[in-house]
C-alpha cells in the first residue's frame, strides 16, 4: 500500500499496529504462564499473571484512545478505517484472552493445596498448547495481514471446540472414578472452558483480520462442535 | 421526535429507475482529450457524487449533462447522453429548455445583481411559468421554502441578494434552480466557498431536496460526498474508475486507485 501524503497518519497507523503487536505478544505470555501456574500449581507465576494482566488493560485503553483520536483527527475511510476498526475490536478481544487467562490463575490460588493426581490436568495442558497455537497464528496473521491464515484459525477452531467436549466428559469419568478428584476437576473444567473461549476470541479476532484485509464480514455460522452443553442436559434428565 | 428518518448515507439504493444515462461519453478541448468513453447511469431521486483529484474531468461531466461545454470554444462531446431517455444533444433540443430542467448551482454562489425576489422570478419569467403576479408570487415564497431560505429573508425580498451571507447567496441559487421546476440539480462544487454552518446547511437542503429532484454533486470533499450521496463515482485522468454505492465505496472500494485516492494516498 502506498503512503499516504500526510506521513503522520502512516506513522499513526503504524503505531497502532505495533501496539496491537505488543498486546498479542503479552496475552500469549499470560495465557502461557497462567497454563503453566496450572500445570505446575504455582501460585507465585499465578499471581505475576494476575499482575500482568493490568498491563493488557491499560494498552486496551492507549490503544482505544489512539483509535478515537485518528478517526477524529483523519476521517479514515476504506482500508485505513477498516485497520482502525478492527484495531479496536482486536485489543477488545485480546483483553478478554487476559481476563480469561487470569481467571485460570485466580483458580490455581484457590486450588492451591487440594489433592490431585497429574494426569487430571493432561487434558487441559494440551487443550492449551492448541489455543496457544490458535492465538500465535491469528496474530501472525494480523502483522502479516494475511486473510488465508486468518479463514484457516478460523477453520480449525472447531478441534478445540471438540477436544473440550471430550475433555469435559473424561473430567466427569475422573470425578465418577474417586470423589476426591471432584473439586480439582471441577477446577479444572471452568479452566478448560476458559481456554475454549480463549479459543473463540482468537476466532473473533481472525473474522475482523479478514474484515480488515478483505472488506467483507464473515458471517456464515461455524458448524459447532462442543456439546457439553447437551450433554449436560442429558445428565439432568 | 421519533428516529424514523434516515440519514442520506443509509438511504435505501439501486431500484430508483435511471434520470440521465451517458453511454461513451468522450470530450475534447481542440486536440487534447479530456473525457475518455464514459458509461455512467443516475438514477432518479439520489444524490450522485462525482470525486476525483483535480482535472480528473469530473466537472466537464458535470457540464455535459446540461451542455454548459456547448459555449466552450472548440470543446467537442461525442457519445450519447439521455434525459429520461431522450437525446440532450440532439439537434432539436432547445438548450434553454434543458437547462431548466438540468439546473445548475455554481461554485461560487452568483446571485443576479436584483433582488432576493427577481433572483427567483427571473428563470419562471422567461420559461412563461407565471400566469400573473399572484402565480409569480407563489413560485418564489415556494421556491424559497425549498431551498430552506423563507423565513431568514421574507421580509427583505426586495432587498439585493447580493447583500446575503455566502450561504445564504448560495441557497439563494439552489432557490433559483428549483423556481423553474428543474428534474435534475448539477451542483459544482457548491459548498467550498461556505463555512462548516453554512455547508451543513446546504447539506441539509440536498438531502431534503433529493425527495423531489435529481441530484449530481462534484466535490473535492470526500467526506461530504460520504455524507450527502447514495452513489458515488470516482474520476481520474479522464476516466471513470469506479462506480458504486457510496457505502461501498468508502468502506470497501474494489478498484485500488479510488482506494488510494479516497484514504489520501494521491492526489
Amino acid at each position: 500500500m502506498a503512503e499516504h501524503i500526510v506521513s503522520a497518519f502512516d506513522q499513526e497507523l503504524r503505531q497502532l499496529a505495533s501496539r496491537i503487536a505488543e498486546m498479542g505478544g503479552l496475552a500469549e505470555t499470560i495465557v502461557n504462564d497462567s497454563v503453566v501456574s496450572l500445570t505446575r500449581l504455582d501460585a507465585e507465576l499465578a499471581q505475576s499473571v494476575v499482575l500482568a494482566d493490568r498491563r493488557l488493560d491499560a494498552l486496551q485503553f492507549e490503544i482505544e484512545d489512539k483509535a478515537v483520536l485518528m478517526i477524529a483527527r483523519r476521517q479514515p475511510v476504506a482500508g485505513d478505517l477498516r485497520q482502525i476498526v478492527a484495531a479496536m475490536r482486536t485489543c477488545n478481544e485480546l483483553e478478554r484472552v487476559g481476563d480469561l487467562a487470569k481467571n485460570i490463575a485466580k483458580r490455581v490460588i484457590a486450588i492451591n493445596g487440594e489433592f490431585h493426581s497429574k494426569k487430571l490436568v493432561i487434558g487441559v495442558e494440551h487443550m492449551a498448547e492448541l489455543a496457544m497455537q490458535q492465538l500465535k497464528n491469528v496474530l501472525d496473521a494480523y502483522t502479516q495481514s494475511n486473510a488465508e491464515e486468518a479463514r484457516n484459525v478460523r477453520e480449525r477452531d472447531e478441534e478445540i471446540d471438540r477436544l473440550y467436549t471430550s475433555l469435559f466428559r473424561e473430567l466427569l469419568t475422573y470425578m465418577m472414578e474417586d470423589p476426591r478428584n471432584i473439586s480439582m476437576c471441577a477446577h479444572l473444567l471452568f479452566c478448560a472452558k476458559n481456554i475454549e473461549r480463549i479459543g473463540d476470541h482468537a476466532t473473533n479476532i481472525a473474522e475482523n483480520i479478514h474484515y480488515m484485509i478483505t472488506g467483507e464480514q464473515l458471517t456464515d455460522e461455524r458448524p459447532r462442535a462442543d456439546e457439553t452443553e447437551l450433554s449436560a442436559n442429558d445428565s439432568d434428565s | 421526535m421519533e428516529m424514523t428518518d434516515v440519514s442520506a448515507a443509509e438511504a435505501p439504493v439501486a431500484s430508483n429507475p435511471v434520470m440521465m444515462r451517458a453511454s461513451k461519453v468522450c470530450v475534447f478541448y481542440g486536440e487534447k482529450q479530456a473525457l475518455f468513453e464514459v458509461d455512467l447511469d443516475v438514477a432518479a431521486n439520489e444524490v450522485t457524487a462525482l470525486i476525483g483529484p483535480s482535472g480528473c474531468g469530473k466537472s466537464t461531466f458535470l457540464r455535459c449533462l446540461n451542455r454548459m461545454n456547448d459555449t466552450i470554444d472548440g470543446c467537442r462531446v461525442t457519445g450519447r447522453i439521455t434525459l429520461q431517455d431522450a437525446d440532450i444533444y440532439d439537434p432539436k433540443v432547445d438548450v434553454v429548455e434543458l437547462r431548466a430542467s438540468v439546473g445548475m448551482v455554481f461554485q461560487k454562489p452568483n446571485p443576479f445583481p436584483k433582488s432576493i425576489f427577481e433572483n427567483i422570478a427571473y428563470g419562471p419569467r422567461i420559461h412563461g411559468l407565471a400566469k400573473n403576479k399572484t402565480d409569480m408570487e407563489e413560485i418564489v415564497v415556494t421556491s424559497l421554502q425549498k431551498a430552506g431560505l423563507y423565513e431568514e429573508v421574507k421580509d427583505r425580498l426586495n432587498e439585493p441578494g447580493t447583500g446575503l451571507s455566502g450561504g445564504q447567496q448560495q441557497r439563494l441559487c439552489i432557490a433559483r434552480a428549483i423556481a423553474v421546476s428543474p428534474e435534475v440539480i448539477l451542483m459544482d462544487e457548491p459548498c467550498s466557498a461556505l463555512d462548516p454552518i453554512a455547508t451543513a446547511r446546504v447539506e441539509e437542503l440536498i438531502d431534503e431536496l433529493r425527495e423531489n429532484y435529481t441530484i449530481v454533486i462534484v466535490t473535492h470533499s470526500m467526506q461530504q460526498a460520504a455524507r450527502v450521496s447514495q452513489r458515488t463515482a470516482f474520476f481520474h485522468l479522464g476516466k471513470l474508475v469506479e462506480e458504486g454505492a457510496t457505502d461501498t465505496i468508502f468502506t470497501s472500494p474494489k478498484d485500488k486507485r479510488t482506494q488510494d485516492y479516497i484514504t489520501g494516498r494521491f492526489g
